[in-house]
């Protein structure tokens, strides 16, 4: 990687593909910078949240009076104090007709249906006193039943989440005969996978700062989406749309859980409306644990059809999604974003895809990195295992004899998505080779021989997955309530710097830096001369904001098009200048010159003349800038082979990652740095599902995982050096060739480490083990095993 | 973090510290490194009235050899102790256990002395307390006391200290020459408390296992010696017999069950543990 590195700065000039450092770490990482917990209004007051401690109860009486008499507290309201104003938080994609929405007040007035949701609050001059008076409001609930477990809540005579029941949606997609596909079929497959629920762990805590003057209102958040943000508060709270402006400022991490409008959000401008004074709340790790909206928990029933020699017929799939206790922003949506994804690489003649949205007792699921595609990743990487097992031929083996080949793109998969561009081979042929696949294989037979009590699994994941969310009319066609469009700016300012503002928000990505560098080598511009605005409504007109690895995609690619007619414009001023026709005017590394002369003017000088506008061309409007929206025709398809060796210690269940091996097709890369940081992260993220991470629910529906003691997140101690590489298959749908990276190693990873511990167990017996694969599980696991062979 | 709110209190001498605790009444707490005391606060599980922050009081600090014991003062913090040559050379179990604590930042500001006195059966310096029968050197107002570490902790997260009391520091016997050590932990993450630990020093001569010490972690409300297994390791060859003297190291035990383990579990681990454990301390004599 290091060689590659140089190799490409060793060309000169051409910033686009070159490794630089961020420049926006320097203050990202010191902390100097506009986290929203930093900043500091005058007379600004502190918010603190009382949040249930019942699963799921009906409220008879708040008395928060109590509070008003402690140190330091300003107000304290209830849900009931509120409902006059608060609205319903907005869900924003019903998947169905006949979906069930239920209301969703930000502040619990009646009953209360997850363990955090808020039921109170109250206003201090600091954070201390607010915490400290929250044990004065007094609160009496009469306890209802809790609901935690999906499949008994869709039975008749459970107790209900919601008086229209428990289930919200079933939606359906289907192509081809499965019914054919498994009639006789000499090979079938039938598992279900458990993808437990996870807490998004964002380095920095969710945090709201909201601030009024008069009729005006500005909200400081630390979110992903500051634009569908303005949209939504503006629906929910009634403030007009143009009296409200939102502003990301630095924010520290999301992976989808950032993808949201709060209670807190609504809640926080309610009180600076009602109070005339601005308002901070900045969440705790544990409120945070609580309260962030979790991801995945679906319950996977995946069938395969399969010739005997591995060739598949069909997949189907029947899926239970828990919503949680309410449907936010884009909840409903999350499955469906995997619906198309079950085929993976593979071809096949027919797929069935079932999936009921189902509530429960506890706090909402949404957006988590990945968001529907790991799911169906998963499933479809570790039913191809269990497939190669069943046939007895070497899972890579069965992967090739299935997947597209490179001669056969672009390809409509049976999932009607077309994947335009792809090399499977040759991400695989190099993953096999830095990871040593045969020697290892070797290894593995020698232990198993041996009977060694540690043995070695390799895990394979040949995963895809879509990316560059999104043609506007595909998400209108699965009633999304918004587009998929992305915004850019480009102007270059008198003294010939640019400013570039983007729709996209950053939450830790580099855009500053990847804009910069498209930027500057598109207008022949210094790097160092680019500036990149985001995340204020107020100077980012328009955007859709970051997340499903879309904002190089589709933001970037507003951008190439916004240089794309500041260039243009340029021309016809330089060819104006230089007495030329435009057309003999050409353009390189900065500069424009007329076609066999020396004459020429910089694109610095060509702003400055536009500054002036002394001598422009007829109806040429002073200044060099321009626009640019794009809304992608398609989805991207980055790809990759994953390669996971584990030994698994079968006395005491302990997995260990020996090597880990990712060769990823990303497609064009802008810098190669943020492709491995991202990479790196990715890969941790999905190795935290399969050993590490749960979200755990008693009986009586608390968590229990509110700490980072409960709820592991693993280190850089806890995990191997990965070995990464690229191959580069530009995508074909966009100019710069590039496809998305922000979720490629989380999709990948999970069930690379899953079958490769599975495969370590294969001689015991064992085709599952339920995620997290903890020690204790592999153990009982394999007790279990020996219990029913004894 | 947003505690309750508290006194705060900075001794800079051990008669200072122990006249503030005093002053102070029940609801102090002595704070050290804070890695346990902290989290504490941070929850809302502990509401001391004040806190008395003995980091500064500078003869609770520092490891000395004192002839027949190593004297480890209870600010010392676990980074000194795993590189202390002192402790190295004349209780490498405890240079070994310390080195397992947490993570460098931990390791950094939590305390020996603190990490003791928390009394969480779940760390891991208690159960090498009991394996080497450490001694706690104790203050307070009206004087000192020593406390045997079978004497020291009284139940999950109770320890034989008063209030008012401080712990000054502690006692570490030296074995002598012949002895072999090893610390076997058991976590999830390297940053997670052990699931199981098994601290034990195993006294060898000609092939044979004289004399074994084993401590366990996490395996009951309190740290316990495997006393089944240093019966049954005694005259015992180092060889397969330490896999059926390790078979009895749950034996008496009283495991808890959290997310992380099961009872039974516990229990297998600790077999298997104090096996691995057993074989490593007998293949390295020191000293």
């Amino acid at each position: 990687m290091t060689e590659q590195i140089k190799e490409r700065e060793a060309l000169g000039g051409a910033e686009v593909g070159r490794a630089r450092r961020r420049k926006e770490d320097a203050r990202l990482i010191t902390g100097r910078t506009q986290w929203t917990d930093n900043i500091q209004l005058p007379g600004m007051l502190h918010v603190a949240f009382l949040r249930s401690p019942m699963a799921h109860a009906r409220i008879t009486r708040v008395d928060a009076s109590g509070a008003l008499a402690r140190p330091g507290v300003v107000a304290a309201f209830s849900g009931a104090d509120l409902a006059g104003e608060q609205g319903s938080l907005p869900c924003a994609w019903p998947v169905t007709e006949d979906i069930v929405i239920p209301d969703h007040p930000p502040m619990a007035v009646d009953e209360v249906r997850y363990v955090g949701e808020a039921v109170a609050c109250v206003v201090a001059i600091d954070r201390y006193a607010a915490a400290d008076a929250l044990e004065a409001v007094e609160i009496d609930y009469e306890p209802l039943d809790p609901v935690l477990d999906m499949t008994e809540a869709l039975k008749e005579g459970s107790p209900k989440v919601h008086e229209a029941g428990n289930k919200s949606f079933t939606w359906k997609f289907a192509e081809g005969d499965i019914d054919a596909a498994f009639r006789d079929a000499p090979v079938v497959i039938d598992r279900t996978y458990v993808q437990q629920r996870l807490i998004p762990s964002a380095m920095e805590p969710r945090a709201v700062v909201a601030q009024t003057d008069g009729d005006q209102f500005t909200l400081h958040s630390s979110t992903q989406i500051p634009h569908i943000l303005r949209v939504m508060l503006a629906l929910t709270t009634g403030i007009p749309e143009h009296k409200l402006r939102v502003i990301a400022p630095d924010v520290g991490g999301g992976f989808g859980s950032k993808l949201q409008v709060t209670a807190e959000e609504v809640l926080c401008l309610l009180l600076t409306r009602r109070m005339g004074k601005p308002v901070k709340w900045t969440e705790s790790r544990s409120e945070g644990n609580l309260t962030v909206h979790h991801g995945r928990d679906q319950l996977q029933h995946i069938r395969l059809a399969a010739e005997s020699d591995g060739r598949v017929r069909a997949v189907q799939v029947d899926l239970l999604a828990d919503m949680g206790a309410y449907l936010m922003l884009v909840t409903p949506g999350i499955p469906l974003l995997g619906a198309f994804m079950y085929s993976g690489i593979y071809k096949m003649d027919a797929y069935d895809f079932t999936c009921t949205g189902v509530f429960t007792t506890k706090m909402p699921t949404d957006a988590y990195r990945g968001a529907g595609r790991p799911e169906a990743t998963y499933a479809i990487e570790r039913v191809m295992d269990e497939l190669a097992a069943e046939i007895g031929v070497d899972p890579m083996e069965v992967r090739r004899r299935n997947w597209i080949e490179h001669s056969e793109f672009p390809y409509t998969t049976i999932c009607n998505l077309t994947y335009d561009s792809g090399n499977y081979e040759a991400a695989t042929e190099r993953a096999l080779a830095l990871f040593g696949y045969d020697k290892l294989r070797a290894e593995q037979a020698d232990r198993r021989e041996r009977r060694d009590p540690v043995q070695l699994g390799i895990g394979i994941s040949t995963y895809t997955e879509m990316c560059g969310l999104a043609p506007s009319r595909v998400l209108g066609s699965l009633s999304y309530g918004a587009g998929g469009w992305e915004h850019a700016d480009v102007r270059m300012l008198p003294t010939g710097k640019v400013e570039v503002v983007t729709g996209t928000s950053p939450h830790g990505q580099g855009h500053e830096t990847a804009w910069s560098q498209i930027v500057a080598d598109s207008l022949g511009v210094p790097y160092e001369d680019v500036a990149v605005l985001h995340g204020d409504t107020a100077t980012s007109h328009k955007g859709m904001d970051t997340y499903g690895s879309r904002s190089l995609a589709v933001g970037g690619i507003a951008v190439v098009r916004a240089c794309d007619k500041v260039k243009e414009k340029a021309r016809h001023v330089a060819a104006h200048l230089l007495e030329a026709s435009p057309d003999d005017v050409e353009f390189s590394e900065g500069r424009f010159q007329v076609r066999g002369t020396g004459a020429s003017r910089t694109i610095q000088e060509i702003a400055l003349a536009t500054f002036a506008a002394h001598d422009l061309p007829d109806g040429f409007e002073p200044r060099l800038d321009a626009s640019a929206t794009f809304d992608p025709d398609s989805f991207s398809f980055p790809h990759g082979t994953h390669l996971c060796a584990v030994e698994v210690d079968t006395e005491t269940g302990a997995t260990a990652i020996r090597s880990y091996v990712a060769v990823d097709d990303v497609g064009a890369v802008v810098n190669p740095l943020i492709v491995e940081g991202q990479v790196h992260g990715g890969i941790a993220q999905g190795i935290a599902q399969a050993l590490f991470e749960e979200a755990v629910y008693d009986v009586d529906g608390n968590l229990l995982t509110t700490t980072m003691a409960d709820y592991l997140l693993p280190s850089a101690a806890d995990l191997p050096s990965f070995v990464t590489d690229r191959t580069e298959t530009p995508a074909t749908t966009n100019p710069l060739g590039v496809k998305g990276v922000g979720e490629a190693g989380t999709i990948a990873s999970t069930p690379a480490v899953v079958n490769a511990i599975v495969d370590a167990l294969r001689p015991y017996g064992v085709h599952d083990v339920r995620m997290p694969c903890t020690p204790e599980r592999v153990w009982r696991t394999l007790r279990s095993r020996e219990e029913e062979s004894a | 973090m947003i505690p309750a709110s508290f006194d705060y209190l900075r001794p800079s001498t051990l008669d200072e510290a122990l006249t503030m605790l005093a002053e102070a009444g029940e609801d102090a707490k002595v704070l050290a490194g804070g890695h346990s005391l902290l989290p504490l606060l941070r929850l809302r599980l502990a509401y001391p009235a004040a806190l008395v922050d003995v980091g500064r009081v500078a003869e609770l600090r520092g490891v000395a050899d004192r002839g027949d014991h190593v004297y480890i003062g209870a600010t010392t913090t676990h980074d000194e102790v795993v590189h202390s040559p002192i402790v190295k050379e004349h209780c490498p179990l405890v240079a070994l256990a310390t080195a397992t604590v947490a993570d460098p930042a931990v390791r950094h500001r939590g305390t020996f002395g603190g990490s003791l006195a928390h009394a969480d059966p779940a760390g891991d310096l208690p159960s090498v307390a009991v394996a080497l029968d450490m001694e706690f050197v104790v203050h307070s107002p009206t004087g000192r006391r020593t406390v045997p570490a079978s004497g020291f902790f009284l139940d999950y997260l109770e320890s034989a200290l008063e209030p008012g009391e401080i712990l000054a520091g502690v006692r570490v016997p030296k074995l002598g020459p012949g002895w072999g050590f090893h610390y076997e932990k058991f976590h999830r993450t390297a940053q997670a408390w052990a699931t199981v630990g098994v601290a034990v020093a195993v006294r060898r001569s000609n092939g044979t296992v004289e004399e074994a010490r084993v401590g366990l972690t996490n395996m009951g409300p309190i740290p316990v010696r495997a006393s089944g297994v240093e019966e049954a390791v005694r005259g015992a060859e180092a060889g397969e017999s330490l896999r059926e003297a390790a078979g009895r190291a749950d034996e008496g035990t009283d495991p808890p069950a959290d997310l992380h383990a099961q009872p039974d579990y516990r229990r297998h681990l600790a077999r298997v543990l104090t096996h691995r454990a057993l074989l490593s301390a007998a293949a390295h004599p020191t000293g």
